[in-house]
């Protein structure tokens, strides 16, 4: 038998019994939809988080703290106070308020920048500004974006943030623009807004800064950007009127190292700031952590699926168990006309693939479709304020990777029954009544 | 003389075990020869469609040997077994077996499907077969919208589709009335005569066996060469008379 006529005549077979068939394929269909959920989910999720960490872009930079004293450690209690050593932040320096770090400070930063691997130091400095206001037509709570000179922002319109420039430069969320009084993304580039922030005395004044950009809002930090220049020029007016020595200690600090280090290189330069007393972090890591839960809680859904799906193979153990019981005389009389047990096997294990087939095309189709759709949904709903975020995305090739497990699971299910057949006398199947 | 096409020495079958065993068959000798009608008569459970699966290479014998043209069937392969199943020999088996819900051409091709045959010569060889058998006209219709006689026709289509050398028939007519059963015989002997090809044909009808140029009697699955004998002689006759 040709084995474009063992296909033909396995599918012919399994629509043969109608109901049974298609009881099976809906089992697989349920394991198929939701693994092909669950794997749109991921995919939708980590391509989410890939486009932010490369918005990040900042594959070079590490941030740095001061190491959290190793002797204050949990069974021994606080340890004795060295008036020589702690330093706390004071706010505007980059700290948490209400918090205690210990701070780095000018002489820290110097010792960071000659470890080798570190091209460059920046202590990251944290301005708040109170308000914002475009034209004079009112004004509006601002939040800086932290991380923004270190991202390449997601852009609605405009350029990115230069560091270098000498000008006053802001990047303004997309949700700004309506408050502000800007009609649309476009009509905010090269406008000129005023910030306003309190200096240390008290005293309120305003900065006027050049909107180069509008950017899609991201998880990783909402708010305005702003460059080096007006971060400085802002930070100059906060610590204008502190006593000396206030401002010269910091929270964290940023340092670049070569891009093209390898992983090995990069946790080289971080062991030696470890030894020196400081803790450094890459965005990678700060992002990976996140990526791990995700990971986790998508392989528990994931589980779940194959558990329905294993479950489903024994519908098809099921099925075609009771196929070859059917078709008894059937096995027997090919036998006889010639037929040889390999070619009974194929047959019947061809059946089983194709009901597996069935199922999961089926499963992956209805799941496209429902997904795409709740996604859209969602995308514009609940997720409006996360542009870009599509929460079930669907890679053609997990799609085929799923619909090819689910007919391997459908083989392996098919074996037995098949075996069953294939091993059949061919008088004793003639005989059977 | 030449090699017959079958010859069994002394092949004994057994079915079950311990103390349900019963010896269906117990050491029965005979050769057949190319072109022969041969007719195996005997009472029902005699042990007559037995013989046929051990002759058909359907089953395995406990005891004795069965030579193929001469050679030992137990050294034969696998490969050869389906090839002699599916191209030398045509079977009518004692209950139809056709696929209820096949049309009437899907059942007479299974051969050629199994062969590997190409579906277009597949249809040709299919249509030639049930034109033959006056059965073209419902070459579309399902097996089972058939009359009894039509399926009959039907398996015997299929037995000869291949262009076997030996067709089994087992009770051909056992399921028809006498006027179609009439039909079935004209249409096997014909065959055998047209064609060549060897019959070999079970049944409990006396005037069918009748036909055959040689009976084999069976009784409690041993030859009765008691009844067995007299035809043989009479056949040695009739075939130096087909000759002359
Ligand atoms: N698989 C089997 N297991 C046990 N006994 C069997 C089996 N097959 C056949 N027999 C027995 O072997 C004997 C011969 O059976 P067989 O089918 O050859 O008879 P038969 O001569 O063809 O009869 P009939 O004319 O009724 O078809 C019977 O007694 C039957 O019960
Ligand atoms: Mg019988």
């Amino acid at each position: 038998m040709k084995f474009i006529d063992i296909v033909k005549t396995a599918i012919a077979n399994s629509f043969r019994s109608k109901l049974r068939t298609g009881l099976t394929v809906i089992a697989i269909f349920i394991g198929a939809f939701t693994l092909t959920i669950t794997s749109g989910i991921g995919t939708g999720v980590t391509n989410y988080i890939d486009t932010q960490v490369t918005a990040i872009g900042a594959a070079d930079v590490l941030t740095i703290s001061k190491a959290a004293d190793s002797t204050s450690s949990t069974t021994d209690g606080p340890a004795a106070y060295d008036p020589s050593k702690a330093t706390t932040v004071s706010l505007g320096n980059g700290s948490r308020p209400g918090s205690t770090i210990q701070a780095l400070t000018a002489k820290d930063i110097t010792r960071i920048g000659k470890t080798p691997g570190i091209l460059n130091i920046d202590p990251s400095v944290r301005v708040t500004p109170d308000y914002i206001e475009y034209d004079g037509t009112g004004k509006f709570e601002i939040i800086v974006n932290a991380t923004a000179t270190l991202t390449t922002a997601d852009l609605a319109a405009g350029a990115q943030l230069d560091n270098a420039s000498t000008t006053d430069e802001i990047l303004l969320p997309t949700t700004y623009l309506k408050n502000l009084g800007f009609a649309n993304a476009k009509a905010a580039i090269g406008q000129a807004v005023a910030i306003g922030i309190t200096d240390y005395a008290g005293a309120q004044q305003e900065v006027r800064a050049t909107v180069v950009g509008v950017q899609n809002e991201t998880i990783l930090g909402v708010g305005a950007g702003l460059n080096q220049t007006l971060t400085d020029t802002l930070h100059a007016i906060e610590v204008t009127g502190a006593p000396a020595g206030a401002s010269d200690s910091y929270a964290t600090a940023t340092a670049h190292f070569d891009a093209e280090s390898t992983p090995a290189e990069i946790t080289a330069i971080k062991d030696d700031l470890a030894t020196q007393g400081y803790a450094s972090q890459t965005v990678a890591d700060t992002i990976g952590s996140f990526q791990t839960v995700i990971n986790v809680i998508i392989g528990v859904l994931n589980a779940f699926a194959v558990i329905a799906l294993i479950a489903a193979g024994f519908g098809i153990i099921n099925t075609l168990l009771m196929s070859v019981q059917e078709r008894t005389r059937e096995i027997g009389l090919m036998k006889a006309m010639g037929m040889n047990g390999g070619r009974v096997y194929t047959l019947f294990s061809t059946e089983a693939v194709f009901i597996g087939f069935l199922g999961s095309a089926l499963g992956a189709l209805a799941a496209v479709g429902v997904g795409s759709l709740v996604s859209n949904i969602l995308a514009d709903g609940v997720f409006s304020a996360l542009p870009g975020l599509q929460v079930v995305q669907f890679a053609p090739t997990s799609i085929a990777i799923i619909i090819g497990v689910v007919m391997l699971i459908a083989f392996l299910a098919g074996t037995l029954p098949a075996r069953a057949a294939a091993r059949q006398n061919p008088i004793d199947a003639l005989r059977y009544e | 003389m030449s090699v017959p096409v079958l010859s069994a020495q002394n092949i004994g079958k057994s079915y079950g075990s311990g103390t349900n065993r019963f010896n269906a068959l117990k050491g029965v000798s005979l050769e057949i020869r190319a072109g022969e009608s041969v007719a195996i008569v005997g009472k029902s459970g005699s042990g007559k469609s037995t013989l046929m699966h051990l002759l058909a290479l359907l089953d395995d014998p406990d005891t004795g040997t069965l030579l193929v043209e001469g050679t030992d069937a137990r050294t034969l392969k696998g490969t050869e077994v389906n090839r002699l199943r599916n191209q030398d020999f045509g079977f009518v088996f004692q209950q139809f077996f056709l696929t209820a819900n096949a049309t009437v051409l899907d059942n007479v091709v299974l051969p050629l499907k199994i062969a590997g045959v190409p579906p277009r010569e597949r249809k040709a060889r299919g249509m030639a077969a049930l034109e033959q058998l006056e059965l073209a006209d419902k070459a579309k219709n399902k097996a089972i919208t058939l009359s009894g006689g039509q399926k009959q026709r039907a398996v015997i289509a299929r037995a000869l589709v291949n262009n076997p050398k030996v067709i089994f028939a087992d009770e051909p007519t056992g399921n028809l009335d006498t006027a179609t059963g009439a039909v079935v015989e004209d249409i096997l002997f014909a065959l055998n005569k047209d064609k060549g090809i060897t019959l070999i044909i079970v049944t409990h009808d006396i005037e069918l066996a009748a036909r055959c140029d040689r009976q084999i009697f069976i009784r409690d699955g041993r030859e009765d060469t008691t009844e067995s004998g007299a035809p043989r002689k009479r056949h040695a006759g009739a075939h130096a008379g087909a000759h002359a």
